[in-house]
Order: C-alpha cells, then structure tokens, then sequence
C-alpha cells in the first residue's frame, strides 16, 4: 500500500511537528458554562484518548475543535514547516442508527459525502471506482452496494472511518468508536486505528467508556470534566486520584 | 398547447378527439406535470421524516389563500405561496431554536395556521363553503397559463435536485457528520421546507388540501418498500406517481369521483402491493 503524506511529521515536541494546540479553551452556551481553561497538545502520529462521565464535555469539545461552537481561548494548528494552517478533520461520529429500509447504498453515502456528481442519478464509473478505494482503506470495499441500514455496528464504523479519512485529514476525531462494537470488533477496529496512525500519519483524537483497553493502543489519555483534571501517560491518569475521585471508585477506603 | 393538443388528439380515447373536451386534455398534461414533481419531492419528504410537517404546510396554504381573500386579492395564490414560505422558514427556524422535538413544534404551526385561516375565512359571519373547493380540488379545472407555471416550478425544482440532492441527503441522513463536512444543514433543510412550501400551495387549487399530503408522503414511502438505493427510489417514486396519476385522472372521469382521491387511493395501491414484495423480499 502507498504511503500517503500530507505533511512530513518527524521529530519530538511541537517543533518542527504538526500540531492541535488548545490554549485555555472555554464553552459557555446560554447560561450553562460547558468548558473553561482547556488546554493540550496534540501531535501527529499520536492517539490521544478522552475519557469522562457523561456530560464532561467531550462532544463539545469535538464539536469545538470541529468549529461548530463558539468558544473563547485559541485553537491553533501548525505543520511541520511551523506555518499555522487550517487542519483538514476527519470525524466519526457516535454510532448512528440509520432506518433499516433507507434506501441508500453506501455507495450513495459515500458519493453524496465526498463528490457533487447528484447520486439520484446513475453514478459513472470512475465515481463508483473511487469510492471503492476509499472504502479499501478499512477495508470495507465489499459493502459498496449494500444499504446502510443493513450493516452492522463494525461494517458502519469502518465506513464512516473510510469516509473521515477521504480527503485525507491532518485529525481524526472518533466519538466512541468503540460503543456498540462486540470484543471481536473492538479488536479489529482497534487493530484497524494503528494501521491509519502508521500509514497516513495523522492523529488521532477518540473519546471511549472503556478503559480497559486503554493502554494498548492510547499514547495519552486526558480525563475531562469540564475542564482537563489530569492528562498523561494511560496508567498515570488511571491511577490518579483525580480518576478515582471522577468514577466514584473507593479502592481501599472506608464508609460509602 | 397546440402541440400537446395534436398528440393527445392520437389517443384512441373517446375524449381524445380533435376539436372538444379541451378541460380534460389540460387536467391530463397537468397531472403528467404534477406527479413527477410529487414523486421527485416525496422522496426527500419521507426521507427527512417530514410527512407531518408537509401535513401542516398545506394547512398553512390554505391559511395563505384565506388570507388572500381577505385582503380582496381576485388571485390569493400569490399571497398564499409568501405566506407558506414565511411559514416554512418560521418553522426551520423554531425547530432549531427550541428544545422540543420536531413533531411538538409541527403540532402548534398546524393548529395555529388551521386556526388562523378558519378565523379569517368566517370573519364577519363569512360562509366557510366557499373555500371547499380548495379541500377536495379539482384538477379539471386548471388552464393552460397555469400548467405553464407549474412546469416551471418542475424544471426549478430538478435543478435543485442536481445542485443539492447530495447535501440534502447528507443532512437528513446525520445532520452533524453532514456539519462536520462544511454543509450548511440549516439552509439545506429551510431550502427544501420552501421548496415543499411552494409546490404545496401552488398545487393546491387542483390537488386539494386534503389530497396533498398523500401524494408528498405515499409514493417515496412505496418506493422505499423496493428500492435499494438512490436511483430505484427516485424511479420507483417518480413513475409510481405518474401512474397513478395518470391512471386516477382515467377512473374519475369514467365513473365521475374527485381525481384527487382516486389518485390517492391508486397510490395506497401502490404502497400496499410495495410492502407485499418487501415482505417476500426480506
């Protein structure tokens, strides 16, 4: 398979690097203040994992750095030539349900998202072709023809991931990817994540429930409510106060 | 016209003959307007689970044209199509703004409009039966400038359909990867409400109120029954529409009932022989 570079990416630290830097990021919508004093790095090659409760933050912080919510602070993107751009972000969304009689292919799916040729009508073949190539990319190139609604939780994932991936972005962003996914999948779908990392060089930001899994494949993980309480190494956060505090888990200690 | 009128004159029907029976050559021309126009439409409408929003802007036609007649207008069409549209982008616009779900926020527009249109219709003791001609309709009586206009709206709206098919799609499927992906879902969805609006309101006069909700909402759900992508759903609606169309204006005039209605019921033909073959497929 060929390598796809969008940016040259070697190196350590944020020079020199592409990179998400968020500096003290806040989210007020109405009265509700959803975010306030974010801020991290992201890097390129890295999996950044999000973890907390619900109603942390942690789509709002996607929808954030999506740019589909106002917020205050700085949200910068850097390539590795140190020239701020506008990163290209790819986003899979939480497993959505599609009704199982849509009448559309993820052929169509996929066409409507990434071409303007109108998919109501008979789609060329170099379209068709294309779209297969994407789908290649997590292997989901077999599901071409068959209904949205027909597919299963891992078949989805892997093509609403082929589709963030086309164009390619600089950031992948992951709701959950993992809910809704049995053992078997969860593996392949993890197995899957590295691949991209390592063929097409770009990070990658999911946020999950599951924190078993965690340290095979998250290189930082950031626990958030409201605010980053702690961000590091998987098995720093998890054994920090802060996560214990966050999931009411009493290990070792007294009274209820 | 005169066009229209040679060819259908080659039809071996006892109306078809040159020279008379113009009304029912025109009605025939408009319906092979109209149903292409419902049938392309329908798909989106059932797509964007919008059945009972299209319900409710037909109420708000007839709003509009209560409206039109109050204020003298010999044509209140005119002033019901900028009354649907208001309605429209009213309701796209409250949708977004509250917390209540879709169906709520459809519920008070439709009562309101119904509300607001007998109100003015009955001001100062007027008679509510003149407006009876706009629930059943009477596509027989459309003239030729009006199948003209309706024409036009047909070719406005295939433009759309290639300028935007996709976007629209996008965003009913999963409005927020459709954000993610820089469509503007709010202009996609107060885009195809005004489109709905229009159609709804200008076809009005010769669907009827009552009809035209079905004919939005039965030929793209038939056609979802069969279809497996895009395009089968699009010429499953499209020519399910057509035929029974052109198959429901045939039956009223040989047996004499409302063309509305029999067109309905071929539809509910339609959609029952679709689920059939969907169980068989499945």
């Amino acid at each position: 398979m060929s390598v796809h570079k969008h940016d040259n990416c070697t190196g350590h630290g944020c020079q020199g690097l592409c990179c998400l830097e968020l500096k003290d990021v806040g989210v007020t919508i109405g009265a509700d203040e959803l975010l306030h004093g974010v801020s991290f790095h992201l890097h390129c090659g890295e999996i950044v994992a999000l973890i907390g409760p619900n109603g942390a933050g942690k789509s709002t912080l996607f929808k954030t750095i999506l740019g589909q919510l106002p917020h205050t602070g700085d949200i910068q993107f850097q390539r590795s030539d140190g020239k701020p751009s506008r990163p290209v972000i790819g986003y899979v969304p939480q497993s959505p349900t599609f009704d199982r009689g849509d009448p559309v292919s993820v052929l169509d799916f996929f066409a409507a998202a990434v071409a303007d040729w109108p998919v109501f009508l008979p789609i060329p073949g170099k379209l068709r072709q294309r779209v297969g190539e994407c789908l290649m990319r997590t292997h989901a190139e077999g599901l071409l023809d068959k209904r949205i609604g027909a597919l299963s939780g891992g078949e989805l994932q892997r093509v609403l991931m082929a589709l963030a991936l086309e164009p390619l972005p600089h950031i992948l962003i992951l709701d959950e990817p993992l809910s809704g996914v049995d053992v078997e999948g969860e593996k392949q779908l993890l197995d899957m994540l590295d691949e991209i990392r390592q063929t097409y060089d770009l990070s990658i930001l999911l946020s999950t429930h599951d924190f078993a899994t965690l340290e095979q494949y998250a290189d930082k993980v950031i626990l958030l409510q409201n605010t980053v309480l702690k961000a590091g190494a998987p098995a720093e956060v998890l054994s920090s106060a802060a996560f214990r505090q966050v999931f009411h888990l009493r290990m070792g200690k007294e009274g209820a | 016209m005169e066009l229209w009128y040679a060819l259908v004159d080659l039809l071996p029907f006892e109306w078809a003959q040159p020279g008379h029976m113009f009304f029912m050559k025109n009605a025939l021309l408009a319906v092979l307007v109209i149903s292409p126009l419902f049938g392309l439409l329908s798909t989106m409408v059932v797509q964007s689970r919008m059945s009972f929003f299209s319900d409710a802007l037909g109420h708000s036609a007839f709003t509009g044209i209560a409206i039109g007649t109050l204020c003298g207008l010999s044509q209140p069409m005119g002033a019901a199509v900028i009354f649907a549209l208001c309605f429209s982008l009213l309701f796209t616009w409250v949708r977004r703004r509250t917390a209540l779900t879709s169906d709520t926020v459809i519920g008070v527009f439709s009562s309101t409009a119904v509300a607001l249109g007998i109100f003015i219709a009955t001001l100062n003791g007027g008679s509510f039966t003149k407006f009876n001609a706009l629930l059943i309709g009477d596509i027989l009586s459309v003239e030729s400038g009006k199948i003209g206009l309706l024409a036009g709206i047909l070719a406005v709206i295939l433009v759309l359909w290639v300028c935007a098919y996709n976007t629209l799609l996008l965003s009913a499927l999963h409005p927020a990867l459709a954000d993610s992906r820089g469509v503007r879902v709010f202009w996609q969805e107060a885009v195809l409400n005004a489109a709905i609006a229009v159609v709804v309101t200008v076809s009005m006069t010769w669907v009827g109120l009552l009809v035209v909700n079905s004919l939005l909402v039965l030929p793209g759900a038939a056609a979802r029954n069969i279809a497996r992508n895009s395009r089968q759903y699009h010429l499953f609606s499209i020519l399910g529409a057509v035929v029974c169309g052109v198959a429901g204006l045939m039956t009223s005039y040989y047996i004499g009932a409302s063309a509305g209605a029999a067109v309905t019921l071929y539809l509910a033909l339609y959609f029952a022989l679709a689920t059939i073959l969907r169980k068989k497929q499945l």
